[in-house]
């Protein structure tokens, strides 16, 4: 334990994802022997994303505005909307130049054991976006591991009344995997061979 | 460097550091394990999705120093590749692993019958002979059973008469007339018949059931899981009923 206000540090660090009490450590002293004006500039980049980003009304990606950079791009096409599930997955998609259409955040996937469901995700505002008839297909892009693929599969039998065309990403991505750490070439590979999901 | 190996079922994963992940296997052998699995959600893993959960896998891990880290994965049975393709049977199967990974609460402390018993009650869910409710159910009577809690169903829990009347969680299961503590249900007949024919596995009787008494079972099933087990099963909430 140390003194009041470094262990504070510490502690708010260790709430953060993949930091352990080890790393939230050495994060801290890292802090308090850096530069006084690199601290303040991360200090102001924390605060200026919880104060400016928010989450694209359409699709649920971060977005600075109202709708994000994607959405507002005129050239992107209307008819396929993939859907990925987390904003990190739009970067390693667009990664591969392969995609030209827009996305769709779920803000995870299902994992009954997490407590997580259907309605835990952003399935029905998928669904308002379909509901016009304007999309044609739609590219399942979940992580390539079991929760991934379960909740693709709901997906699928849960859009198949609408007539729209589902996809699920070529295998090439092995299987067990988080989509984010796949490379551009598998990924971009992946995107051209996708398969149509039969359920 | 000390190595052991066991088969188990991988219960759940959680995300740790970069890329590698903390997974709670019910092993034969040696009981629940909770090991590191490094690089296992690069893409390029060689364990590739053999430790995903409701994978029946062959192990070789590494005792270390707060966890152990499994060095070796083969696949024996893969049960979760049938189970996402079928929703309630997948919310079903997550139920059955949460289930395992609570009621066998010690870490290393052999588990064979609940192993087994877990086993035994994914490839019945993974087969599809029978309504995944009802698989699931059958698990809960079961596991319930094996960790000391079976519920009297044929003789009052307080008393042991044999006349029985009202279904009483406090009590411990069915009680009679005389026992029954106040606002305990009063299920039908049926429904109490189907719950003996599930723990004991008489399928044809439990297969032959009605839908209602099925309903009825499941909620008072479902009710006595979550008074034994603290806090709850949370992946009951997603189960559906086809
Ligand atoms: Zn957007
Ligand atoms: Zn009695």
């Amino acid at each position: 334990m140390y003194e009041g206000v470094v262990q504070n540090l510490i502690d708010e660090l260790g709430l953060l994802p993949g930091v352990g009490p080890k790393s939230a450590q050495r994060i801290a002293f890292h802090l308090l022997s850096a530069d006084p004006t690199d601290v303040k500039r991360l200090a102001h980049a924390l605060l200026e994303v919880k104060e400016k980003v928010r989450f694209c009304r359409v699709c649920g990606n971060v977005a600075a505005e109202d709708d994000c950079r994607i959405c507002r791009d005129a050239r992107r096409d209307l008819h396929v909307i993939c859907v990925v599930e987390e904003s990190k997955d739009v970067v390693a998609i667009e990664r591969t130049r392969e995609f030209r259409g827009r996305y769709h955040v779920l803000g995870g996937a299902i994992s009954p054991i997490d407590g997580i469901g259907p309605d835990d995700l952003r399935i029905r505002e998928l669904m308002t976006r379909l509901a016009d008839g304007q999309v044609t297909e739609l590219i399942l892009a979940t992580d390539p591991n079991l929760e991934g693929e379960a909740t693709a599969t709901y997906l699928a039998r849960l859009v198949k009344p609408m007539g729209v065309k589902v996809t699920r990403l070529a295998s090439g991505l092995p299987v067990g995997g988080d989509l984010e750490y796949a490379d551009e070439v598998t990924l971009g590979r992946a995107f051209e061979g996708r398969r149509l999901l039969d359920v | 460097m000390s190595l052991y190996r066991d088969e188990g079922v991988v219960l759940r994963t959680q995300k740790l550091g970069e890329a590698d992940r903390i997974v709670t296997i019910l092993t034969k052998r040696t009981g629940k394990v909770r090991a590191v699995a490094k690089g296992v959600r690069r893409t390029t893993s060689r364990f590739g999705a053999r430790l995903e959960p409701f994978t029946h896998v062959d192990l070789q891990l590494h005792v270390g120093r707060s966890l152990d880290v499994v060095t070796q994965a083969e696949t024996l049975r893969p049960y979760g590749e049938a189970l996402i393709a079928d929703y309630p049977r997948y919310t079903s199967g997550s139920a059955m692993l949460e289930t395992a990974d609570r009621l066998t609460v010690g870490e290393k402390e052999p588990a064979l019958r609940q192993f087994l018993l877990l086993i035994g009650g994914l490839r019945t869910l993974v087969e599809g002979n029978h309504e995944a409710r009802l698989v699931l159910d059958a698990y809960f009577l079961r596991s319930l059973a094996v960790a000391g809690y079976a519920p009297a169903l044929e003789s009052c829990a307080r008393c042991s008469a044999q006349s029985v009347r009202a279904f009483a969680i406090v009590a411990g299961g069915v009680v009679c007339g005389a026992c029954r503590p106040a606002g305990a249900a009063v299920p039908a007949a049926e429904t109490l018949a189907l719950m003996v024919a599930l723990l004991r596995g008489d399928w044809p009787s439990a297969d032959a059931s009605e839908s209602r008494h099925r309903t009825e079972c499941s909620g008072l099933v479902a009710a006595y899981l979550q008074w034994h087990i603290e806090h709850g099963i949370r992946s009951l909430r997603h189960v559906e009923r086809v």
